[in-house]
């Protein structure tokens, strides 16, 4: 109703100046009408104009004496027009707070004589206070020095009213046209897809999430290392075994039995199959003499090697055990020169925290062949690493027990303006490689380092938990962008 | 990885010059030691006392806590550290380590009872003569050996250290094991006498000594040595007798280690005196003990010769892959606390001589790696193995298209050559004659242009699926070419990806021209633009 009020309105008229009073003479709510011009306005129907207008309402107290009368006048007719009237007396003939102020608006306009007797100064006084606050309620505009001194005895108090102005706008139609939120293929048979006007795309607004399928962030980095991988030449190795005899994963890498990192506390022992059902026994005695006593240009350890401990099987404690299966399978072909790679699931008998866990995805890469140097080894490290993005690289000594030299790498981290390590790297000991049976100038050089720490860093998860395992977000697998590392 | 507390200020003193933590954590990357963390004296214990800061007049000296190899037993106190520090850095020659020269009779002896076969069969003893002890190298003395016993020792299973002052003993002296109830003494920190087995009972309770009780609790015997006044100087692998107890004041220590591993054993010895002789009247020189077994054979200890080994140049310079010459080598070696002098005149091999505090070498393999960290891991030029490069934009575009299948989306492979009319007019776009390669000689019209956006083929293929049920989802990766002056021929691909959805009731396109009766949705856009 308001709308084709006003549509109609400016059809034949310039313009609505104000839409209080617009709204008043066509009998329609304020607030309607300003809803109505918003939303015209919004569409470009018309064009509207902020108008404010300042006036003035009676207090409750404004109100009391616009209806009875000021105080000063009630005062002034309780006193009897010739003669006296006690004080005491004309007090109990008013209300106290009409007394009260009476009294002194009475005596300030010197219409009564105040004393223990009162009487009249004059015959005749108007009601003028009345008279303003009459005029008032009625919407008129007084003068500003009444309005002064109303506010001052807190009759009116001022008030703001908001409204518009309003013309003629860009899209101006006597009657507003009905918006198509969607195209049908009603509309499209109809035909009134040619006079239907379209509400505009929010492109903005978030759509519902399409019903679609998502893979895992850890896996997508997985994938794209791989592929860096199969680029520099790098076979994979089957790594689909978890279970492994400490014969493999230790014994075979020269990492001696009374070693920290055998303990319970770091490897999963276990209970069915406790122990491995068969090893090479020629290269077994080869692993054990060269721990006893050396051999190959080594002193060896000098302890006594128990084929107890080497029986025990375990969950892999790095996927360097597979590595060393297929170098010793590598070994009794006529040598030829091989780069192998894996990626996958290693376990640790460690306390889980926030960035470790008791299972997670391990990388590795190393490199067999004739003459190889620790130049080498810098050089694939550098190759690979800046595939990732990380192309400042220091490295550092460190040990491990089946490498020798050993490196730590690490890569400057622009973000946390730090040099951070980013793995282990070495060249395999020939403790480990001749006994397998390898020529005295075959050298391995290999790296490794953890799937999930470079996933973590490049999708800013700090808690491994939030990653990966069972209490995944699984928004978080749906909203993973796409993984690029290793494209540019 | 083991770390070592060291009072910094001791260590720099040590070392001869004052560093800044950056300069100092720069030395460590370089020599493979790590900075791990730096707090005070004054922390520590109150982190031990659970207590809060309270303002007291603990010391508040700096402590380092420094991460060492597992395999540099040598460098688990200050003075092993500061040792392999100046030398790294060229300001100090690497010890020769003697024993002292005196005559088989004079010297101390160690008697092996057979009994001690069946719990702990080795023992292996040392002495340093003229030694001087203040604090600081007092607590250092009493810290290397729990170190070691944490390390190499594996918890004192594998081996344990006594120290005694000597002067409170008379040799010789003999390792016994006897049944529990006949050992009887007065055991370090206590006053009154304890029976073994008594002090069994009595250890359970004690935090630091209760988890060492189960190496020999079941055993008949306990391992125990006596001198020859049968004052006992040890419990192993438990506990010290209080009677042979050093202090701040004694000037000649006795060391004795028994073991089930007789090589650790020597090891964890040479350690002891090696780092300690520092501090004895003839330095670097250590008083031997003859220690004779209860077959008559006898050893005597320590053990601090050299491990000899002769190491072609090639091998090493082969192996790191930096061209050195034999003189080169050799003084990268000293830095490294291994002897080194040229085999013969002009040959390329070099002799390698090992010191004692130099147990983790092994083979020439741990010597070429001393040369490398002493060369500079990071002055070693790298060398690159042959490898390939991927397209950015083909994986990316691959990427993509299976993000895209798997949202629902079929993909399409569409004509990349059409007619005007469906590349311009069909799309409500103008031709303004400056966007599309135009073929100059088609067969007919669907070869007139080459497609500069890829809808043409889209919305036809939509067109030609009507009964296909609805919703249609669709979406194709391909190059579109359009006019170039920037390139050689004038005209460049670029690779697009558009993505269709047709159904009842969406989009906003007006496709009659198609012949497609429902609405649809598309976007198109340049994934060049990603990379």
């Amino acid at each position: 109703m308001a709308e084709d009020a006003i549509l109609g309105y400016l059809a034949s008229h310039e313009e609505i100046p104000d839409s209080g009073k617009f709204a008043s003479q066509h009998g329609l709510q304020q607030n309607d009408v300003v809803n109505v011009i918003k939303s015209l306005h919004g569409f470009r129907y018309i064009d509207a104009q902020d108008i404010k207008r300042e006036s003035w309402m009676l207090t409750d107290e404004g109100k009391k004496y616009a209806a009875e009368g000021s105080p000063e006048v009630q005062l002034f007719l309780a006193v009897p027009p010739e003669g006296f009237i006690a004080k005491d007396e004309l007090q109990k003939k008013l209300d106290p707070s009409v007394f009260k102020i009476g009294c002194s608006q009475a005596g300030k306009n010197k219409w009564v004589d105040m004393g223990k007797q009162v009487s009249r100064k004059v015959q005749h006084v108007e009601d003028k206070v009345k008279d303003l606050l009459v005029r008032i309620q009625d919407g008129q505009t007084i003068d500003k020095d009444d309005i002064n001194s109303l506010k001052a005895r807190k009759l009116i108090v001022a008030q703001t009213w908001k409204g518009y102005s309003v013309r003629k706008g860009p899209n101006y139609a006597s009657k507003r046209k009905k918006v198509a939120t969607d195209l049908t293929r009603e509309n499209l048979q109809r035909g009134d897809w040619k006079e239907l006007e379209f509400k505009e795309y929010n492109f903005n607004a978030k759509g519902p999430l399409a019903d679609a399928g998502h893979l895992h962030p850890l896996l997508k980095v997985k994938q794209q290392l791989k592929n860096i991988f199969l680029q520099m030449g790098f076979e994979e190795m089957p790594t689909n075994n978890f279970v492994e005899s400490s014969f493999w994963n230790f014994d075979a890498l020269f990492q001696p039995q009374q070693h920290p990192a055998r303990d319970s506390h770091d490897t999963f022992f276990l209970e069915a199959p406790s122990t491995t059902r068969q090893l090479p026994e020629d290269y077994v005695e080869l692993v054990k003499r060269v721990h006893e006593s050396g051999g190959y240009g080594s002193r060896g350890y000098m302890y006594d090697w128990k084929r107890e401990e080497a029986n025990k099987n375990l969950l892999r404690t790095h996927t360097t055990a597979v590595s060393t299966r297929m170098l010793y399978a590598l070994a009794k072909q006529p040598f030829a020169p091989k780069r192998y790679f894996s990626i996958d699931r290693v376990f640790r008998n460690e306390s889980v925290d926030r960035t470790h866990l008791a299972e997670f995805h391990q990388i590795e890469g190393l490199v067999c062949d004739r003459g190889l140097t620790l130049g080498d080894l810098i050089g694939v490290l550098n190759d690979f690493f800046s595939r990732l993005g990380m192309s400042k690289l220091r490295f550092k000594p460190a040990y491990n027990p089946y490498t020798e030299p050993s490196m730590e790498i690490f890569s400057y981290h622009e973000g946390l303006k730090k040099w951070v390590e980013i793995g282990n790297s070495g060249m395999f000991r020939p403790e480990m490689l001749l006994p397998m049976g390898f020529p005295e100038d075959v050298r391995v050089i290999a790296w490794g380092l953890s799937l999930e720490r470079p996933t973590m860093i490049l999708y800013g998860i700090d808690n491994i938990r939030d990653l990966f395992g069972h209490k995944v977000d699984l928004s978080l697998i749906k909203r993973n962008p796409i993984c690029r590392l290793g494209i540019d | 990885m083991p770390t070592v507390s060291v009072a910094r200020d001791r260590l720099f003193a040590a070392l001869g010059r004052s560093y800044t933590q950056e300069e100092f954590e720069e030395l460590c990357f370089n020599f493979g030691i790590e900075l791990d963390d730096v707090t005070t004296e004054k922390a520590i214990i109150l982190k031990e006392r659970h207590l809060e800061d309270d303002n007291s007049s603990l010391d508040d000296e700096v402590i380092y806590k420094i991460e060492v190899p597992a395999n540099r037993y040598d460098l688990l106190c200050l003075e092993g550290l500061a040792q392999a520090l100046c030398i790294f850095n060229g300001h100090e020659k690497i010890p020769r380590y003697t024993v002292a020269n005196i005559s088989k009779e004079s010297m101390l002896k160690m008697q092996v009872k057979k009994e001690t076969s069946l719990i702990r069969p080795f023992v292996v003893c040392a002495v340093l003569r003229g030694i001087a002890f203040d604090e600081a190298r007092y607590n250092s003395f009493i810290d290397l050996q729990d170190k070691l016993h944490q390390n190499i020792c594996r918890k004192r299973t594998l081996v344990a250290i006594g120290t005694h002052d000597l002067d409170t003993l008379q040799g010789p002296f003999t390792y016994e094991a006897l049944p529990p109830p006949e050992i009887n003494f007065v055991p370090l920190k206590q006053v009154k006498h304890f029976r073994a087995d008594e002090l069994m009972e009595f250890y359970k309770s004690d935090l630091k000594l209760k988890k060492f009780l189960h190496i020999i609790e079941k055993s008949k015997v306990f391992p125990v040595i006596y001198d020859r006044n049968r004052t006992v100087l040890s419990l192993p692998p438990i506990i010290n007798g209080a009677h042979s107890a050093i202090t701040l004041k004694t000037k000649n220590v006795f060391i004795e280690c028994t073991a089930t591993d007789l090589t650790k054993a020597k090891i964890v010895l040479n350690t002891m005196v090696t780092t300690f002789s520092a501090y004895c009247e003839r330095k670097f020189e250590v008083e031997p003990v003859e220690v004779i077994s209860f077959d008559g054979n006898s050893s005597v200890y320590p053990d601090l010769s050299e491990y000899n080994m002769e190491v072609p140049l090639s091998y090493i310079t082969g192996s790191i892959g930096v061209p050195l010459e034999v003189d080169e080598v050799t003084s990268l070696l000293n830095r490294m606390q291994v002897h080194a002098e040229q085999a013969g005149l002009g040959g390329n091999n070099i002799n390698v001589s090992v010191p004692p505090t130099r147990s983790d070498i092994l083979h020439p393999c741990d010597v070429m790696e001393d040369v490398a960290i002493a060369y500079g891991y990071n002055n070693i030029p790298k060398r690159k193995l042959s490898s390939l490069k991927p397209l950015p934009l083909n994986q990316l575009s691959d990427l993509i298209r299976y993000e895209i299948a798997m949202n629902g989306f079929a993909e399409v492979l569409t004509w990349i050559l059409c007619s005007k009319k469906e590349n311009f007019e069909m799309l409500n776009r103008k031709d303004d004659k400056t966007t599309a390669v135009v073929i100059g000689n088609p067969r007919s019209s669907d070869f007139e242009v080459v497609r500069t956006s890829l809808m043409p083929g889209m919305l036809k293929t939509v067109g030609h699926n009507k009964d296909h049920p609805k919703p249609i989802k669709i979406f194709e990766v391909g190059d579109v070419v359009l006019l170039d002056e920037k390139k050689d021929v004038g005209a460049s691909n670029r690779r697009l990806l558009a993505a269709l959805y047709c159904g009842a009731n969406s989009g906003f396109e007006v496709l009659n021209n198609f012949d497609i009766p429902d609405p649809c949705t598309f976007l198109e856009l340049d994934i060049e633009n990603f990379l």
